[in-house]
């Protein structure tokens, strides 16, 4: 090690966390990243599909492509990353800097920091947390684990499946299965609509002729050694199953693409407050946590269907944890209606500078002609049109707050108001 | 039991479709029935519990059949004409600590296990409790091992390096007008059946220890000797230290038959050709009443039970220190499970359940919702925070009780060089290292009878298990990765496994180098992504440690395929 202290800890070297170095970097922060695989670039080195950075270049490009570009400021930076390096734990002797224990090949070490960005990324929700019962064969796989096997490894877990759930990494594998040789006979989703993009509906399911089965589960899976079969289900509109529904169909995997999952066991470890909504830390318009010094961005924080809103997103937090100081913040809670799935930041510093407040959001339900209304102590402040809105695609809104008149005692809520409520 | 009485009460039961009759020290029951709980009900009527007088249970079942036993996919002769001392049958803890027990002797001792690894049935599939023996009362074989066994846990637990900790045992009760009779219960345990450490506690004291129990506890019976073990861990720990001790563990090889003439076994087919052993040990788990009738030595019978549980995430593992379930007292109906319960596992995830249910199916360890339901509806009224949600995982395991629900521990009635350690459930895994004693004093005696049996002066009771560098502290993990790089190579993020200690188990006295063997060994995959992020990278450390292509990897068994192909341009991927 060169040295042992650093303005900035960056943990995690996928695109948030790449973006949040370079930008604490450019703030004149000294930044460390530490990144526990081999290589930078997180999940994206796996996604050889393209489509990333349509947004931030005006290009279309793979998942690889995309990440050299922020590997390559990295480099020019000379920023000091470190790979195949893990973060042990993390405390705070005297509650002042922070102290990250790491393992690499070269043993165990601390570093100190005077402010943390966690860009630790999510994981996928498993068979058994979507309650499949049944047997325990090979052949079960969470659709990125299906991806790393096939574009990282090379290997083909499946001649024959069926993939549970349509979220983008299910439908992306829809096609990179069947492009590589395999059945797959279907896509069910125990939703009444899909959960992708709707641009990976058309490119990666209608263009291959692959079914989309809607308001339907995979209850069983059937085998003892190698999966032979699963169970389909069709599902009532509370999602369970409807007995007498149920059909075998058989295959040789089962791939389940059923929701992503914020990691965020070393934010909980330093006592940092997580929303039970997007089951990420609760942060303010600076991504910073309940615990001062503490920052959270990308799908650690909340889960994005665009790369582009994930570097954007860790940008804002590198900068806001390079300028980082100990101060007593002035929050406002912003509080989503029901009609809203998740609402990030979920409160509002009225301590810090005046730029524009960045919020994310995604509906909870299908929303065809619709207001998002932002009001301040009842008195409407903000209102935009939506022409639909649909949960697997978030928005993104940027807010001149300063004419709101905010206070500590403010209470800001986000509402959506249909525009015509039809009645029939 | 009065014969003629059973069969006025089976005649008034099932309206003459099933007779009991006595022959050769057993109660026959024969007939037929459709429903297997039919089959079971008539076989409990018949049964005395913990007589050694059994049920052997001939009714044909007309419902669907169990499927056929699963047998390994390859065969050779490697075991041809093989003639160990000593063949143990069962790589469940009951064969392996037999093994070991008996390698303190100058014994060929060969162990055969059908599956692809050591624990795959029932002793790896529960909850890992070393039981205090509370519900137990004199007059079983389960009561004479239990409080022994209890006892060594600590030093068994210690030479075979397997993580055990006396966590305490609480037993709750809502009914505050309970407490005479669970007084007078708990009393009696204590003096008359030696369970000497149960005391009762206030539901003051209870919360005060476990503060997330239910708050309307009224009070509970707490046995300070209970204990958590990791099951597979121990084990494959006895087998190991059976393996260093010279014994041989063969996987993957099942008994197909045996040859028995004037009384003994001479010939043992499996495959892997016949052996030739002077002294069988029947540890075979919900098949050892198939392996006593190849012996010509049936007398007692199986029926399987299986059993639930879940695996929540170690977050909720904090919730609870011990071992806690709440106890309503039934009048109706006779339950043979512990009626289930909460645990704070060794690997400090909260484990809950198990479920009882009778099933015809020896090894359907097939999971259904219900089970999880009626665990979870029972256990909320142990620790009202407990929640479906924070499961990661399930697993079902079939217990292998005789219908006297006692243990089958004794030479063989017609067969001489056999010995039974049958009907084993429920405090199975506890008693264990107290049986196995016991059976391996058995063995050796029956075969002094022919030659003399020396002590093996080389025997080592300590076994090395891989380490835990999560565990160490900084210095110490420190230390260990300057002299092995490879513990700081971090492949399983949840569970925090090094590379270095995954090579450590595939180099293991007994090396499975599958994803289901080197999880069970040292935990990747055992966490909260379930295997999702280090499965891959596990896969192509075992292809690189058997310098084999990635495709051959296999989940467990031979037929567990998990890649099938390379993809189209899969020479360029990071295989070459």
């Amino acid at each position: 090690m060169t040295a042992s202290f650093y303005d900035v800890i960056v943990i995690g070297g996928g695109p948030a966390g790449l973006a949040a170095a370079i930008s604490a970097h450019d703030e004149g922060a000294k930044v460390l990243l530490l990144e526990r695989e081999a290589r930078l670039g997180g999940i994206l080195k796996q996604c050889i599909h393209d489509g990333f950075g349509l947004l931030r270049f005006g290009e279309k490009l793979s998942g690889p492509e995309y990440a050299e570009r922020f590997i390559d400021e990295l480099r020019a930076r000379q920023i000091e990353a470190r790979t195949l390096t893990f973060v042990t734990k993390i405390d705070r002797p005297d509650d002042g800097a922070f102290c990250v224990h790491a393992v690499d090949r070269g043993g165990v070490w601390t570093v100190t920091a005077k402010a943390l960005v966690l860009a630790t990324g999510c994981r996928e929700r498993t068979a058994k947390q979507v309650s499949i019962h049944g047997t325990r064969p090979a052949g079960v796989f969470t659709a990125g684990t299906a991806q790393h096997f096939t574009n990282l490894l090379g290997l083909m877990p499946t001649r024959r499946c069926v993939i549970l759930g349509s979220g983008d990494i299910g439908l992306i594998m829809a096609r990179r299965l069947t492009l590589e040789g395999a059945e797959v006979l279907g896509v069910y989703e125990v939703k009444p609509t899909p959960s992708g993009l709707t641009r990976n509906l058309h490119q990666c399911l209608y263009d291959y002729d692959i079914p989309l089965y809607l308001s339907h589960t995979v209850t069983r899976v059937f085998g003892a050694d190698r999966l032979e079969g699963v169970e389909i289900a069709e599902v009532d509109d509370r999602m369970r199953p409807i007995p007498g529904t149920e059909r075998r169909v058989d295959c040789d995997a089962l791939i389940l693409s059923v929701g992503l999952i914020p990691e965020n066991e070393l934010a909980e470890s330093l006592g940092v407050r997580l929303d039970g909504r997007t089951r990420g830390p609760v942060c303010d318009n600076d991504c910073m946590t309940s615990v001062d010094g503490v920052f959270c961005c990308g799908n650690a924080l909340h889960v994005n269907d665009l790369v582009d809103y994930v570097s954007q997103n860790g940008e804002q937090a590198g900068r806001a944890a390079a300028r980082y100081a100990p101060h007593a913040r002035t929050l406002v809670e912003l509080q989503p209606s029901d009609d809203l799935l998740c609402l990030v930041p979920q409160t509002l510093d009225l301590t810090g500078g005046k730029d524009p407040l960045t919020v994310y959001f995604r509906s909870r339900g299908e929303e065809n002609a619709c207001t998002l209304e932002i009001t301040v102590d009842g008195r409407a402040v903000f209102s935009k049109k939506y022409a639909f809105l649909r949960p697997p695609e978030m928005e993104q809104l940027t807010l001149q707050t300063a004419d709101w008149g905010l206070t500590g005692q403010s209470v800001v809520r986000f509402e959506l108001k249909r525009q015509k409520e039809v009645r029939t | 039991m009065n014969l003629s009485k059973l069969n006025k009460t089976l005649q008034k039961q099932f309206g003459g479709r099933v007779r009991a009759s006595a022959e050769n020290g057993c109660v026959v029951l024969r007939g037929e029935l459709d429903d297997w709980a039919d089959v079971v009900a008539a076989c409990q009527t018949a049964a005395v519990k913990n007589s050694t007088v059994h049920v052997l249970n001939d009714i044909v079942c007309t419902g669907p059949a169990d499927a056929p036993m699963r047998l390994p996919a390859d065969s050779d002769a490697s075991l041809e004409g093989d003639a160990p001392d000593v063949l143990v049958i069962g790589g469940g803890v009951s064969g392996a600590s037999i093994a070991r027990e008996l390698t303190r002797w100058q014994l060929d001792v060969l162990l055969t296990e059908k599956e692809a690894d050591l624990a795959l049935q029932a002793s790896g599939r529960n909850d890992g409790e070393v039981h205090p023996g509370i519900d137990l009362g004199k007059g079983s074989l389960k009561h004479k091992y239990i409080r022994p066994a209890n006892r060594m846990y600590d030093r068994v637990c210690k030479e075979l390096d397997v993580p055990f900790r006396r966590v305490g045992q609480y037993v709750v009760f809502k009914k505050r007008a309970l407490f005479p009779l669970i007084a007078l219960y708990a009393f009696w345990r204590k003096h008359h059946d030696g369970i000497e450490d149960t005391k009762l506690l206030s539901a003051k004291e209870l919360l005060a220890r476990e503060p997330n129990l239910a708050p309307d506890t009224a009070f509970a019976l707490y046995n300070p000797s209970a204990g958590c073990v990791c099951p597979y861990g121990l084990t494959i720990a006895y087998a190991e230290n059976a393996v260093q001790n010279g014994a041989r563990v063969r996987l993957n090889t099942a008994v197909l038959g045996m040859t028995v003439e004037d009384g003994r076994i001479t010939a043992v087919r499996t495959n892997r050709g016949t052996l030739h052993p002077k002294l069988v040990i029947n540890a075979a788990g919900v098949f050892a009443e198939e392996i006593a009738k190849m012996a010509n030595d049936r007398f007692y019978s199986i029926h399987p039970r299986r059993g639930t549980n879940s695996i929540l995430d170690k977050k909720a593992g904090a919730w609870l220190q011990s071992i806690a379930s709440v106890k309503e007292l039934s009048v109706h109906g006779k339950t043979h499970s512990k009626g289930g319960g909460l645990l704070h596992t060794v690997h400090g995830n909260l484990l809950a359940g198990p479920d009882a249910v009778e099933t015809r199916e020896k090894e359907n360890v097939a999971t259904h919702p219900e089970s999880i339901r009626t665990v979870f509806d029972r256990q909320k009224g142990t620790m009202p925070a407990l929640s479906e949600r924070d499961i990661i995982t399930y697993f079902t395991g079939v217990r292998a009780p005789t219908f006297e629900e006692d243990y089958v521990i004794e030479p063989g009635r017609n067969t001489e060089n056999l010995i039974h350690c049958a009907g084993i459930q429920s405090p199975g895994l506890t008693t264990a290292p107290a049986v196995a004693e016991d059976v391996a004093q058995m063995a050796v005696e029956m075969l002094q009878k022919t030659r003399p049996v020396e002590k093996n002066p080389a025997f080592n009771p300590i076994r090395k298990g891989v380490p835990v560098l999560r565990e160490m502290s900084d210095e110490d993990r420190d230390a260990m990765i300057r002299q092995n790089p490879d513990y700081g190579e971090i492949v399983c993020r949840c569970e925090e496994i090094s590379k270095g200690e995954i090579l450590d188990a595939l180099r293991a006295p007994i090396c499975v180098p599958t994803l289901d063997g080197i999880k069970k060994r040292v935990r990747p995959g055992m966490g909260r992504c379930q295997g999702g992020f280090c499965s891959p990278l596990v896969t192509k450390i075992i292809a690189d440690f058997l310098k084999t292509e990635p495709t051959a990897v296999r989940k467990s068994s031979a037929a567990s395929v998990i890649n099938w192909r390379t993809t189209k341009d899969g020479e360029g991927g990071e295989n070459a």
